[in-house]
């Protein structure tokens, strides 16, 4: 079966792959591009480790097909960091303990950025239905929301 | 395994390449198709897309309201003419699920999915589909009852009353997980008043059955009287009939009969 070209931008930065028919974002991303930093976790749609911004949108890389990001921007976590500088998410969720075995936060932090960039002060609510989407097996969630909300300017209250 | 991935301009011409091929399956937002390609599902050889603007166009601005099959819920909830339908859209998912997951597609959604659906029964909706010999619109519930036999017609749209008023339309799910969980049971009642009593009373029912269905021994109880507390009584005694529930991990199908009653309840009283 012929491969179908696909061009697009990943944080920031122009590339192009020949990917099969019904391959999904997250394999794109992994194994055409080497951007490991979305996990595959359930290909169900159920716990979000695979999320990444598609134009600026919360998307699910494992049930999207890769050739539907043509001429788009895809970020994800590895374009987070600026420089060699952590992006406040980043240093929030160290400083706060957000991350355990950590499987969960590439998701975490792209659902995490989605709600700051169109909320910058979002309530703890907000935060809670932000990452609805994601599960987190280790921590009890407290130390994420406690991190976002941090990042946003140390708002501890809904 | 790959699969061949056919796009298309237009929707017709959508529809035509997924009625002349058993194995085509419409890609929409994604959520059901990319899930079983995913899991390996070798039924499907072929994935059919439409770049048609039709599909995701909006007409909320009258009393009747038409969504494209390829609105999201995302799109639903940022629409300030669709207030009735937020609480069904906002039930679903989370936030990437909702800007992925369509109003056409949630017609294909199985249990425990599917409350977008739910909502729309209650509303009488009609689906406008297209098959290999043209277009045709159907009534929501007949078009559930054929589900199965409807994968080779692209759903071109929905369309809705809107109701009366927020009151006469009413809308409950039933999840362990707040805010995001599969559905325990999904309540939707349309309860259009005239004269002071029901007239037109319909009531839709999530995971009481293999397909959304209607409450019909509910709907007797409420048809042409007042929303009193012994028609409420009347209504919720009759929930189950005609209801056919199955265990899953979310409940078992004895759960779900003893709770269905008590859920109607609360949504005809405006319990929270």
């Amino acid at each position: 079966m012929s491969k179908t070209p696909l061009q697009f931008r990943h944080n920031g930065r122009d590339v192009a792959i020949f990917v099969d028919g019904g391959t999904n974002l997250l394999v794109a991303l992994r194994e055409l591009i080497g951007d490991m930093t979305p996990k595959f976790g359930c290909g169900q749609g159920g716990c979000g480790t695979c999320s990444v911004l598609i134009d600026g949108e919360l998307h699910l890389s494992c049930l999207t097909l890769a050739e539907t990001v043509a001429g788009r921007s895809v970020e994800t976590l590895d374009g987070l960091k600026q420089g060699p500088n952590l992006h406040p998410l980043q240093r929030a969720f160290a400083d706060n303990f957000a991350a355990q075995c950590g499987y969960c936060t590439p998701g975490m932090l792209m659902a995490a950025k989605a709600l700051l960039d169109r909320n910058p002060s979002p309530s703890r609510a907000d935060v809670i239905e932000a990452i609805s989407g994601n599960i987190c097996r280790c921590t009890g969630y407290e130390p994420i929301i406690n991190a976002i909300l941090a990042a946003a300017g140390g708002r501890a209250s809904a | 395994m790959a699969v061949t991935v056919k796009t298309f301009a237009s929707a017709g011409e959508a529809a035509g390449a997924l009625s002349s091929d058993r194995s085509a399956r419409y890609l929409g937002g994604g959520t059901l198709v990319m899930r079983a390609l995913n899991e390996g599902d070798v039924s499907i050889s072929t994935v059919v897309r439409a770049n048609d603007q039709a599909l995701t166009r909006v007409d909320a601005s009258g009393p009747r309201v038409t969504l494209g099959a390829g609105v999201t819920f995302a799109r639903v909830l940022a629409e300030r003419d669709l207030a009735f339908l937020h609480a069904p859209a906002r039930s679903i998912g989370g936030p990437a699920v909702r800007n992925m997951g369509t109003v056409g597609g949630n017609l294909f959604a199985p249990n425990p999915y599917g409350d977008f659906t739910v909502a729309l029964l209650a509303l009488d909706a009609t689906v406008a589909v297209q098959g290999g010999f043209g277009a045709r619109d159907i009534a929501i519930e007949e078009f559930l009852q054929s589900r199965e036999r409807q994968s080779g017609a692209l759903v071109l749209s929905i369309s809705c009353t809107r109701p009366a008023s927020a009151e006469a339309f009413r809308y409950r799910k039933i999840a362990r997980i707040k805010p995001k969980g599969g559905s325990v049971i999904t309540l939707a009642a349309h309860l259009p008043i005239s004269g002071g009593r029901i007239a037109g009373a319909r009531v839709a029912l999530g995971s009481m059955a293999p397909i959304q269905i209607r409450a019909k021994g509910a709907e007797r109880a409420l048809e042409g009287r007042v929303l009193d507390s012994a028609t409420i009584d009347a209504a919720a005694s009759a929930a189950t009939e005609g209801t056919s529930p199955a265990d899953n991990a979310l409940g078992s199908a004895w759960y779900r009969r003893e709770i269905i009653g008590v859920h109607l309840r609360r949504l005809l009283s405006g319990q929270e």
